[in-house]
């Protein structure tokens, strides 16, 4: 392959960011909105041919005997370090950056088109594009990155275009808070990122993934044994790293910025923090999952993150009332289900498991499914937004009837998420679930209840959005469908939502490019079903006519309740211990402390220079007779220190 | 003596002040074309020096400096004006240049006495010039000095707030680190040669004797590199680094912080560690630790100031405490990290400052109480602002990425706890920094709009935006394609770590 498409595929985005962020203020919103969508159309498109190279060509290049390969299409120095150490800037070629290329460019050409509608009315239209742009080729530099610390430059770059774009409506407060809370909790979390990364590459002195994950054995070989407190250093180090997955992929505890970034606009939730950016931290793990299984320990660190984090999101997805959040916690919860489905997967043999890869390959699969049908939720909500002006679903019900295109579409996406048959979280679910249970029991129960309870928090959503009773303000103000450029991307995505599952995944996308045929365990998916089937009965009967079961639900534990509708209280913990205690306490005492010790010191020998020659200035008198007196004292002086030295 | 073309780097300034000479005050043409075209003959003069410095490297010329001479001006004492650069010494001109260049359009509009403003300011540039051409230690301490001088009257006569006070103890406290300076210059002269023969100052021959008696290294590295050390803000000789910032005209500030900052950092690893390298190896530690400081308690400081200015100032305690930190470190990646982190931060606070002082024309006021939604009012200095933001809390593409990273990166090689612990605490700077940047750029210039007054304001004249698209130019191209810069500091350093090495042995 040559790098003529490669290289256009990164520059495109990066171009179309300096034409509308440079020169949009000259722009009519029409010629940036066509400029916009016509760049990422191009750039999907060839996303699409270099996807469709490399995975069904059959160029020697990319696979070898069936077994898919990994390909630099090139690697150019950025900066050395030393001789050794040298950061490149390149284009890795492998069935998760071809997949990946394929979503974030899909899922990006459906919100520049969507966001065309959806943002007509405001201003600063051509900055939202530029800054749509930003991310995209941040994005896309970041999944095709040959090396971590390209990786690392680019997750820092999507973090602030995330910034931008969150608060994208700077004139809110809100918006600028919760802008800053995101970037401020994702930095934190790539600090541990930074010090895994240095760990890492003191003792492998590389960067490349080819290399690292070629032979994680000789990775483990080279820290000698290495230990620090108690545990070996490529543990800490891949745990930091880690830390860094958590922060962009919202895991707990790391997960408060999400649902506050849905102050950005909906189209922007959709494609970052619902489908691209998010995943982010999956992507690292599965990147260097060859190295991940060497450390057992990170790996069960990875599970049990994953599945608390999956458990907690449903919980309090169940009780939010802004249809956003519902869907942010839910993006929580799926990403979650991710980690927990690779954290079980292994790259050896593990006696008694048909094929220990199956989770990698499931979490995978199940990354390109939710991305499709979570956007597809995402624009869904927007299009609801547009028409009821609200985010709350209290202002909403019984929009079936208005909302024909919304409701069936967004009806698609919940079936997918809740994991029914013949969606295409179905498959991908199952061989998530199925993973987990061939690993150990608890892991494939636990994650079976929790996507029971994903199943009950959609449908609860769905329910009170289209069915409960209807808002009695529709007399004055008429919802309606949204425009066709909103309509085109739902439409898109539900089909896509629909036939998704039936793509042989396993042939494209496994941890070592071997190819596995999918097959469904019977008994799992017998058991994920009606688990799903039933949550959808309960959460009908609750909720499709207006009845007073959910008050009487929500009374037999109000206090859990409450716990879970202000999301467990994490928020109020970290304003505690950021404003109160490093803040106010910290920082305060260190400002208070260098203005009043430090420079306090400084003015002291000012002080101290000027008292004493204020003292000393009567010598300097004018009168003869004292100076008279200062002469004798001073010879005296001399004479007694010339006489003492003497004898 | 003329032919040499580092003289020119003085020359220029000189010149200019004569020219500034025949202006009067009032004739602000006259003065501001002296001004443009003196500072853009510095700026192509810098420019052209780096391309023939590079194209020199590149045709395989090793020496240790290039376009050396030397020419004595007092034999007593064997005192020469002896010139020589290598690649950081050249990079730093062109930092100074371009500073320069910036910040005489960042004073457009300097009232009152503009030509005075502007004489000072070009004895200033003398100064800074002057030092880093210089290889001979005692002629670069008289342009140390001559850049120190006229900062006291420029702040005191053109600045704002406790001005008196912020000069006097701004000059004060940098005199008091000269006197330290002064006293370990002479002791590296006086012991410059051993075994017998005339001491010298040249910097490049005490190297290369390796002369300085072992013995003395240590309290000679000590004044030395306290002396330079005051000048780059390290705890706890920071003190006047926020009230000197704060109330210098912007100009000055520019400068001070661009460049003047960076005397420090060059003179310490120039003089105290290349011609001290057995003190260097064994006394590194202490400074280290007061370095780590630094870098940490800047940080957190600035995150509960209020003044523009102050936010800064406690910004460039942190960053300049990273670059004597790197320097530190004592291994040719994390040196040149520091290197990077001058000539990044150098540009980075020139061009917040320029902006605060854009800022604080138009709304009379730095607190970021007063203030807020300026985004809407003047976007563009508002873009600009969150753009110098960016490259001070290390975004990629923009200069700070770099010059952190590569000095984490090299910081790491040492491989002892001791340096472990104190690379990750500076590494936590990352986050500090993102906190009081995004808490600056939310309160100044997102949400709504704080004072109706505001609304009336106009954005960025020409000559600001110049000043300012100069600066941003530099930044995202240090960002974007960092490597040739990289080698030619790796390239520089080499005689530096080899010394350092060798007296380890």
């Amino acid at each position: 392959m040559g790098v003529t498409l490669p290289i256009l595929i990164l520059c495109l985005p990066l171009f179309m960011f300096l034409l509308l962020g440079i020169g949009g203020v000259k722009m009519t919103k029409k010629t940036a909105g066509v400029l916009g969508i016509l760049g990422m159309g191009t750039c999907m498109t060839l996303s699409y041919i270099v996807a469709f190279t490399y995975f069904f060509s059959g160029d020697a290049a990319f696979i070898v005997d069936g077994v898919r390969q990994q390909f630099q299409v090139f690697d150019v120095t950025w900066l050395a370090f030393t001789q050794k150490l040298v950061v490149n800037l390149g284009f890795l070629l492998d069935p998760i950056s071809a997949m990946m290329l394929v979503v974030i460019t899909t899922i990006s050409f459906m919100v520049h088109l969507y966001s065309w509608g959806y943002m007509e009315g405001e201003s600063g239209f051509q900055r939202y594009y530029a800054f749509l742009s930003l991310f995209s080729f941040s994005m896309l530099g970041l999944v095709v990155a040959t090396n971590i610390f390209q990786m690392y430059i680019f997750w820092e770059l999507v973090g602030v275009s995330s910034y931008l774009l969150i608060g994208f409506f700077y004139k809110l407060p809100s918006a600028v808070s919760a802008s800053k809370k995101a970037f401020i909790v994702t930095r934190f979390a790539d600090l541990g990122f930074l010090i895994g990364i240095l760990i890492l590459s003191y003792y492998t002195n590389t960067f490349n993934f080819v290399e690292m994950t070629g032979n994680p054995f000789q990775v483990l070989a080279q820290t000698h044994g290495a230990t620090f407190m108690g545990a070996s250093v490529l543990t800490w180090a891949m745990v930091l790293i880690f830390t860094g997955g958590m922060g962009k992929s919202a895991m707990m505890p790391l997960h408060i910025w999400l649902p506050d970034a849905m102050e950005g606009p909906t189209p922007v939730s959709a494609l970052i923090h619902a489908a691209t950016m998010v995943v982010a931290g999956v992507y690292l793990v599965a990147r260097m999952f060859p190295v991940y299984c060497v450390v057992e320990t990170a790996m069960t660190f990875i599970s049990v993150v994953g599945a608390i984090t999956a458990f907690y999101a449903a919980v309090v997805a169940c009780t939010q009332v802004d249809i956003k959040r519902v869907l942010a916690f839910s993006t929580i919860s799926q990403i979650a289900f991710m980690m927990v489905s690779l954290g079980v997967a292994r790259d050896y043999n593990i006696p008694g498991v048909h094929y220990s890869g199956l989770g990698y390959m499931a979490g995978m699969f199940h990354l390109f499914t939710h991305a499709m049908f979570k956007a597809l939720l995402f624009l869904g909500a927007g299009a609801l937004i547009h028409a009821v002006h609200s985010n709350d679903y209290t202002k909403m019900g019984g929009l079936r009837k208005y909302m024909p295109v919304t409701h069936w579409t967004f009806l698609i996406g919940c079936l997918a998420i809740a994991g029914i048959f013949p969606f295409s979280g179905f498959f991908s679910k199952d061989e998530m679930l199925a993973a987990m249970f061939s690993s150990h029991w608890f892991w494939g129960a636990w994650m079976t209840m929790v996507a029971g309870l994903t199943a009950f928090y959609m449908f609860r959503l769905y329910f009170l959005i289209f069915w409960w009773e209807e808002n009695p303000d529709y007399a004055h103000h008429k919802p309606h469908d949204a425009p066709w450029q909103m309509s085109i991307p739902l439409i898109f995505l539900a089909a896509v939502s629909c036939v998704a599952g039936f793509i042989p995944f396993g042939k494209l996308v496994t941890w070592n490019g071997a190819p596995y045929t999918i097959h469904i365990e019977p008994a799992v998916a017998a058991t994920s079903l009606t688990v799903a089937v039933v949550a959808i009965l309960l959460a009908a009967k609750m909720y499709m006519k207006k009845n007073d079961i959910p008050t009487k639900v929500k009374n037999l534990c109000p206090g859990l309740w409450t716990a879970a509708y202000h999301r467990f209280y994490w928020d109020e913990i970290y304003q505690f211990v950021t404003h109160k205690i490093i803040f106010g306490i910290i920082c305060r005492s260190i400002a208070w402390f260098d203005r009043h010790v430090i420079d306090a010191t400084m003015d002291g020998f000012a002080w101290l220079a000027n008292k004493a020659s204020w003292s000393i200035r009567g010598m300097q008198s004018g009168n003869v007779q004292a100076y008279v007196l200062w002469y004798f004292l001073g010879a005296l002086a001399i004479i007694c220190v010339t006489w003492l030295c003497l004898i | 003596m003329f032919a040499n073309i580092l003289i020119w780097f003085v020359i220029i300034p000189i010149l200019m002040m004569a020219g500034l000479g025949l202006c009067s005050n009032k004739g602000m043409d006259a003065i501001r074309t002296v001004m443009v075209v003196g500072s853009t003959a510095l700026l192509a003069l810098a420019i052209w020096l780096c391309v023939d410095f590079l194209g020199l490297r590149a045709a395989g010329v090793t020496d240790e400096m290039l376009h050396t001479g030397s020419w004595i001006w007092y034999a007593p004492l064997n005192i020469h004006l002896a010139v020589g650069v290598d690649g950081i010494s050249v990079l730093m001109l062109l930092l100074s240049a371009i500073i320069v260049f910036a910040g005489t359009f960042a004073s457009w509009k300097i009232n009152p006495l503009p030509k005075n403003f502007f004489l000072w300011y070009c004895l200033l540039s003398t100064g800074v010039f002057g030092f880093f051409i210089s290889i001979d230690m005692f002629t670069m301490f008289m342009f140390y000095e001559v850049a120190l001088i006229p900062m006291y009257l420029l702040i005191g006569f053109w600045g704002t707030g406790r001005k008196e006070y912020s000069a006097m103890k701004l000059t004060l406290m940098l005199m008091g680190g000269s006197a330290f300076l002064m006293l370990g210059l002479l002791g590296i002269y006086w012991h410059s040669a051993p075994q017998g023969g005339e001491p010298t100052w040249n910097i490049l021959e005490i190297a290369h004797n390796s002369a300085i008696d072992p013995s003395w290294q240590n309290l000679l590295f000590c004044f030395t590199f306290v002396g330079f050390g005051v000048l780059g803000a390290m705890f706890p000789f920071h003190t006047w680094s926020p009230d000197g910032h704060a109330c210098a005209p912007t100009a000055v500030s520019m400068l001070h912080a661009g460049v003047l900052m960076k005397l420090g950092g060059y003179g310490c690893f120039r003089i105290a560690i290349y011609l001290l390298p057995a003190a260097a190896n064994e006394l590194a530690w202490i400074f280290i630790i007061l370095t780590g400081i630094s870098i940490v308690y800047g940080a957190f400081s600035a995150c509960v100031q209020t003044d523009l200015k102050y936010i800064n100032a406690y910004s460039s305690v942190s960053h300049c405490g990273m670059v004597l930190f790197a320097l530190l470190m004592l291994n040719q990646t994390a040196m040149t990290g520091g290197i990077l982190q001058m000539l990044s931060h150098g540009l980075m606070t020139a061009l917040f400052f320029a902006l605060i002082g854009m800022i604080y024309g138009r709304t009379h006021t730095r607190d970021i109480r007063q203030m807020g939604g300026l985004m809407r009012i003047m976007p563009y200095l508002g873009v600009c602002y969150m753009i110098a933001g960016f490259a001070s809390l290390g975004l990629p593409g923009l200069s700070g990425f770099v010059a952190e990273m590569t000095i984490f990166f090299g910081s790491f090689q040492d491989a002892d706890t001791f340096h472990r612990i104190f690379v990750i605490c500076a590494c936590s700077a990352i986050v500090t920094t993102a906190v009081y940047i995004l808490r600056v750029v939310g309160k100044l210039l997102l949400g709504p709009v704080q004072d109706e007054h505001h609304l009336q304001l106009t954005d960025a004249t020409w000559w600001e935006r110049l000043a300012t698209v100069t600066l941003i130019l530099c930044i995202a191209g240090i960002g974007c394609f960092p490597n040739w810069i990289n080698e030619a500091i790796q390239h520089s350093f080499v005689p530096i770590i080899n010394a350092i090495q060798n007296s380890a042995v």
